[in-house]
């Protein structure tokens, strides 16, 4: 296996599959809270926080990637301060692309977390409040377990959107082989030189497996989750 | 002392408004009335999934809401278990783990007083505590979500139509459990309910409502004897509810005897122990009014009273009328045609004979008895 992929192929794939998964890991608490938020919550600005966090899906990735650089760039106001005070820097590196990706991934992410919110049903909600539950409690022990195969087809879609995620990473972070060199830079990186296409060819091949292998254990888990809720 | 529940409370919703006040003691409390009427509204705003605009609800002594004072306890603090017209078992959680939700939130260091293993059997759901709600037939549902609430040990029990949902069999299959919650429980019961025959059968107290205000409310059997309470009076199911002791059986006609104030009666079918006290309704269809006792009649049931009130004619033309006779102490409801009532000249004050077959009576007595005294 490591002898079909060169040592510089492999990289882009080990970095790619950490990318995505710490952008889906990362962005999964702050898309539930948001999801919920727009599926239970009423409040002033909601419609705000809504179009919020639809943009990226409808901005040209190019922008989504500009607007963070402005924004967390070295010199950016946000990425100054969390290399002040919290020494992180995100500008050029394989943090900086696992952003740009959970960015690029979280309207997807809460779209679907949302739409399984609010499918699940209130009365089932009122009726834990009325056994004591705490709204807090309501949420963890009905309304989460109750939702988890949405959260799950959420998570699998953030994932595949952070795998190809192309536009707005290059934007942020670069090409740099090694750190911000995900699968589709460096797809991209082998059609752009003579010679690159096997390069292009593997990868690509490799691109479509991981796609495949999420989908597949998605469905398995859904199907496993769906079984036990069935009502 | 506190009464077991306090409410008066005010609630606009739209072009409704609810405006309801009452008192009870009862173990068991009907709110009855037609759909719409603000029955749910009611019972939601006790169980604090809608708040009042005015007003105020105490269970046991304890201030829930009192909106004058600013109080409003938020609903997973009241201890108030809320049993629905559907179950709304959680799906994802076994019989067992529902039955133990509400203990998880139960505040510590109190004693629990409701019991896992008497509640299960109480309700006969033993079989079941492994089982995943999805399994279940609709009123095996129906009694796991009635053990869910009360397990979670609550003050005050709401049913909300709980036999609603469900069909005639499985409505006689839950009606002997409530009546036994209601005398063994120990948790006073609040109980929704358009029906009639429901609430003569379980409850000790009803408030009647209409268009959102208590029309009546007092205990049972004075309630569902009084024509001027309009839902009641005014509807097909017009009846009267008689309390009888059990004092004998005629075992070769399989007849059940039964001392009532207004006389003997005579019921058809075996059942309950000498001295067992009955509730029996007697649609008010079903009497027939005569001026002198009859002779050779089929008839077994047969009683002398005093016509009390004759019901106004709802519009003019109307066919009939509500009698209302006093049998030594117990009301009766006859309804006769307006033509009737005349030709028998019937007048406060006129003493009539009101006569029943005993198998009209069998419907609410057959199974419905509160065990010897």
């Amino acid at each position: 296996m490591t002898g079909w992929l060169s040592p510089e192929e492999w990289t882009a794939v080990r970095l790619s599959l950490l990318v995505a998964t710490t952008a889906m890991i990362a962005s999964l608490p702050f898309g539930v809270l948001v999801a919920w938020l727009l599926a239970r919550g009423r409040f002033w600005g909601k419609s705000a926080l809504d179009t919020l966090v639809h943009l990226p899906l409808i901005m040209p990735p190019v922008v989504t990637g500009y607007l963070l650089l402005i924004g967390f760039g070295r010199r950016g106001p946000i990425g100054a301060f969390l290399a002040e005070h919290f020494g992180i820097v995100l500008s050029f590196r394989w943090t900086g692309a696992a952003l740009a990706c959970a960015v690029m991934g979280f309207p997807l992410l809460v779209r679907a977390v949302r739409l399984s919110i609010e499918a699940v049903d209130r009365k089932l909600e009122d009726a834990a409040g009325a056994l004591g539950a705490s709204p807090v409690w309501v949420f963890f022990v009905v309304t989460l377990p109750l939702c988890l195969p949405g959260v799950l087809a959420g998570m699998i879609l953030c994932f595949a959107k952070a795998m190809g995620e192309f536009g707005a990473t290059i934007t942020f972070v670069s090409n740099i082989p090694g750190e911000t060199q995900t699968l589709p830079s460096a797809i991209y990186t082998f059609t752009q030189i003579p010679g690159g296409e096997g390069g292009a060819l593997r990868l690509t091949l490799v691109s479509i497996a991981i796609s495949m292998a999420a989908l597949l254990a998605s469905e398995w888990m859904a199907r496993l989750i769906g079984r036990k809720i069935a009502v | 002392m506190s009464a077991v529940l306090d409410v008066d409370v005010v609630r606009r919703q739209g072009a409704f408004s609810l405006n309801a006040a009452f008192r009870s003691d009862g173990r068991l409390t009907a709110l009855f009335g037609r759909s719409g009427s603000g029955k749910t509204t009611l019972v939601n705003v006790i169980a604090g999934l809608i708040r009042p605009d005015h007003g105020r609800v105490l269970v046991d002594g304890r201030v829930l809401v009192d909106r004058e004072r600013g109080i409003l306890i938020p609903k997973h603090r009241r201890r108030i278990g809320y049993v629905f017209q559907e179950a709304r078992l959680f799906p994802h959680l076994s019989v067992r783990r529902n039955l133990l939700f509400g203990r998880w939130f139960a505040p510590r260091g109190e004693p629990m007083r409701a019991d896992f293993e008497k509640t299960v059997d109480i309700l006969g759901i033993g079989a079941l505590l492994d089982r995943a709600p999805g399994a279940l037939s609709g009123g095996e549902k129906q009694r796991v979500a009635i053990g869910r609430a009360l397990l979670s040990d609550p003050r005050l029990l709401l049913m909300d139509e709980p036999l609603a949902s469900l069909d005639d069999a499985r409505k006689l299959e839950i009606l002997p459990y409530i009546e036994l919650l209601r005398d063994q429980a120990g948790v006073p019961i609040v109980y929704v309910s358009h029906s009639v025959a429901e609430v003569a059968r379980l409850s000790t107290v009803v408030v009647v409502l209409d268009e959102g205000k208590v029309v009546a409310a007092g205990a049972t059997s004075d309630i569902l004897s009084r024509i001027d309470a309009p839902v009641i009076g005014g509807g097909p199911e017009a009846g009267s509810v008689l309390e009888a002791e059990v004092i004998g059986h005629d075992r070769a006609f399989g007849l059940t005897q039964a001392r009532t104030r207004a006389g003997l009666l005579q019921l058809p079918g075996l059942f309950a122990a000498v001295g067992a006290t009955l509730r029996v309704r007697i649609l008010a269809s079903d009497l027939l009014l005569s001026l002198n006792p009859l002779q050779q009649v089929s008839a077994l049931n047969s009683f002398r009273g005093v016509v009390r009130a004759l019901s106004p004619r709802l519009a003019a033309g109307a066919p009939s009328i509500d009698v209302q006779i006093d049998c030594g102490g117990e009301l009766l409801i006859a309804r006769v045609t307006a033509k009737s009532s005349e030709l028998l000249a019937l007048a406060p004050g006129r003493e009539v004979y009101a006569t029943v077959k005993s198998v009209s009576v069998d419907s609410l007595a057959g199974a419905s008895y509160e065990g010897a005294r």
